[in-house]
């Protein structure tokens, strides 16, 4: 956003990446030479086919899985392949909110603990600061106050998502790489997380990796957007540009199908669900 | 408001067409929690047809799964006290957890919220997959049945349906799983389904083609649909009726078209205006703009 007070070099720069998983069938290459880079304070958003490897990237970043090939520079430091040593005090640098809500929160910590871990990390001393800025930080997601004291599994699948994303900004990361992490919200509550990332950006320079199937949420939230297909990037540049004038075929038919509410009128006979499906298609909806 | 339910051959079992296969009144559940009970389902009732699709929309924790989890008696015991009726195919599951025991996996199934309520990390998705499909065709040998799992994979629209067989859930992706559970209810081929966000994970084009077949398979067997999302587009596409959930209760309930194009309660309305705008965009002009936000 910020072109003019940004600093010239990235808060992080991908190139080369490529991760392969040992599958039954031998190695499975599920990102394949992928390279971007992001300004502090900007958001970058990747969209792309289901399985086409957005959350493979997203795990390599924060380093939950090592990457075969290629380089993650955070802020100057390569930590593609930088061993457990030296990369545990940049960790809380780079976080990651995570796509799956119900696996990623511990099930016997009560919300505000889970919350506050991150700040004794960052090395908050004392415990009533710590449960006071986790409780600031739960109602700034939109949960009541009776939320601090409930475990996960007392949640819905929205209010465990807000607590990842509160359990993230906890660790006033520089990136915060964010995985559907407004998939299971409703668009009121959406909106309204998506006005804090930004109101924390403003404040605090934030820099987020936006990865989402939603083309409306992209559009408010990115500046930028790279769309992949099976591993690869097959489009990028300006949100606003991509979305408006889509070149690869894919991001047209992403575009196509993208379901706006106000334009559909009356349950949908098959028929109009099939053009809408038809790759590249013109012409979808009525 | 039945619409174009009827004429759709009725589902197994030579069930009478005219009772609904499901009709939920009063509904309550109630969660005791340490710091006390919590009312997260308060009041609800609704029916749903042979052949019918029924949404209920609503924000995070208005209490959307715990209707569907209640009703089909998926909540334990020591945490949910469920009162009210829900009949399922006129069997009562609230007054019987034996009905309810017996109408899931087989007149009813559940696509839910958290695939891992559904799956078991440890086993692969194939055998878990063969699983449920000899458990409603008990007739197949084992590589017909592999075959109709394969067959359930592509029709969810999953790539190399063989390989991903023999991989365990936590090597899919989280679209990938999200198609898995549905691949499992549709191998159940239930008289009623029901779907929790069943495609919350699904960039649209995959959506659409989730959407294209579940309605392809009420067309074929005349299931009814009980439909949880968050996405109003999705509901206004495949919905006959919307309930508005709103902490535990339906604040507005009517036909598709009146609740998103002419909502009468102001949450409903909020609910429309948050959704954020696509902009405009050159493909001839089709899912042209919504009006235009001006938010950035
Ligand atoms: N095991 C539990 N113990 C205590 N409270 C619970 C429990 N499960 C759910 N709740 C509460 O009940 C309410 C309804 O939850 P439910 O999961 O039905 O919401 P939902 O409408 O499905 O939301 P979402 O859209 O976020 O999935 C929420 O306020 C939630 O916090
Ligand atoms: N641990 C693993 N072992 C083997 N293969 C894996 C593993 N994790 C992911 N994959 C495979 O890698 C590919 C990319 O998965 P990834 O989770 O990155 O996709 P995604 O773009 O995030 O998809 P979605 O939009 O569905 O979340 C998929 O084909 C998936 O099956
Ligand atoms: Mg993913
Ligand atoms: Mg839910």
């Amino acid at each position: 956003m910020n072109a003019a007070t940004a600093p010239a070099t990235p808060i992080l720069q991908v190139d080369g990446l490529v991760v392969e998983y040992a599958v039954p069938a031998g190695v499975f290459r599920a990102v394949d030479g992928v390279g971007f880079a992001v300004e502090r304070g900007a958001t970058l958003a990747i969209v792309g086919e289901s399985g086409c490897g957005k959350s493979t990237i997203a795990r390599s970043l924060v380093r939950l899985i090592t990457p075969t090939r290629g380089s993650i520079l955070l802020d100057g430091h390569d930590i593609a392949r930088m061993p457990e040593r030296r990369l545990r005090p940049l960790r809380p640098r780079i976080q990651m909110v995570f796509q799956d809500p119900y696996g990623s929160l511990d099930p016997h910590l009560s919300a505000a603990e889970i919350v506050a871990e991150p700040l004794r990390q960052r090395g908050v001393r004392s415990k009533a600061e710590r449960a006071t800025e986790a409780a600031g930080l739960i109602d700034r997601v939109g949960l009541p106050a009776g939320a601090l004291d409930r475990r996960p599994p007392e949640f819905s699948g929205g209010q465990r998502q807000r607590i990842g994303i509160a359990r993230a900004l906890a660790s006033r990361p520089d990136v915060l790489v964010l995985d559907e992490a407004t998939s299971a919200l409703d668009v009121s509550v959406q909106a309204q997380v998506l006005a804090l990332l930004r109101e924390i950006q403003r404040e605090s320079g934030l820099t987020y990796l936006f990865i989402s199937h939603n083309l409306g949420v992209v559009r408010e939230i990115s500046d930028d957007v790279l769309v992949m297909n099976r591993g690869r990037i097959v489009e990028r540049g300006p949100t606003a540009r991509v979305l408006a004038a889509p070149e690869h075929p894919y991001t047209r038919a992403l575009r196509a199908a993208a379901l706006d509410p106000s334009a559909i009128e009356g349950r949908k006979p098959r028929a109009v669900l099939a053009a809408a499906l038809a790759p590249t298609t013109e012409g979808a909806a009525p | 408001m039945t619409a174009t339910a009827t004429g759709a051959p009725g589902p197994g079992d030579g069930f009478p067409a005219e009772v609904p296969l499901l009709r939920v009144s009063d509904l309550q559940v109630e969660l005791i929690t340490e710091a006390g009970v919590v009312r997260a389902v308060d009041g609800v009732s609704f029916e749903i047809r042979a052949g019918e699709t029924v949404t209920i929309i609503g924000e995070s924790g208005s209490g959307k799964s715990t209707t569907a989890m209640g009703l089909l008696r998926l909540l334990p015991d020591d945490l949910a006290v469920l009162s009210g009726h829900a009949l399922v195919q006129g069997r009562d599951t609230v007054a019987d957890p034996r009905a309810a025991a017996e109408v899931r996996g087989r007149a009813v199934s559940l696509i839910p919220q958290d695939p891992m309520t559904a799956l078991s990390p440890v086993h692969t998705i194939g055998r878990q997959l063969l699983e449920t499909v000899r458990l409603r065709r008990g007739d197949l040998d084992r590589s017909a049945a592999r075959d109709r799992a394969v067959s359930l994979l592509t029709q969810v629209r999953i790539a190399d349906p063989e390989q991903q067989l023999r991989r365990y859930p936590h090597q899919l992706s989280g679209g990938m799983l999200q198609r898995v559970l549905i691949a499992m209810a549709l191998a159940c081929e239930p008289a009623l389904l029901i779907a929790d966000e069943p495609t919350s994970a699904l960039d649209v084009t995959v959506q659409a083609g989730i959407l294209d077949l579940l309605l392809e398979l009420q067309e074929q067997t005349g299931a009814g649909i009980l439909m949880i999302t968050h996405d109003l587009g999705v509901a206004r596409l495949v919905s006959d009726r919307i309930h508005v959930m709103r902490g535990g209760r339906f604040v507005e309930s009517g036909e598709a078209e009146q609740i998103v194009g002419d909502p009468a309660e102001e949450y409903t309305r909020a609910l429309l205006r948050s959704v954020p705008a696509l902009g405009p965009w050159d493909g001839a002009g089709t899912a042209a703009a919504t009006a235009p936000e001006g938010d950035r």
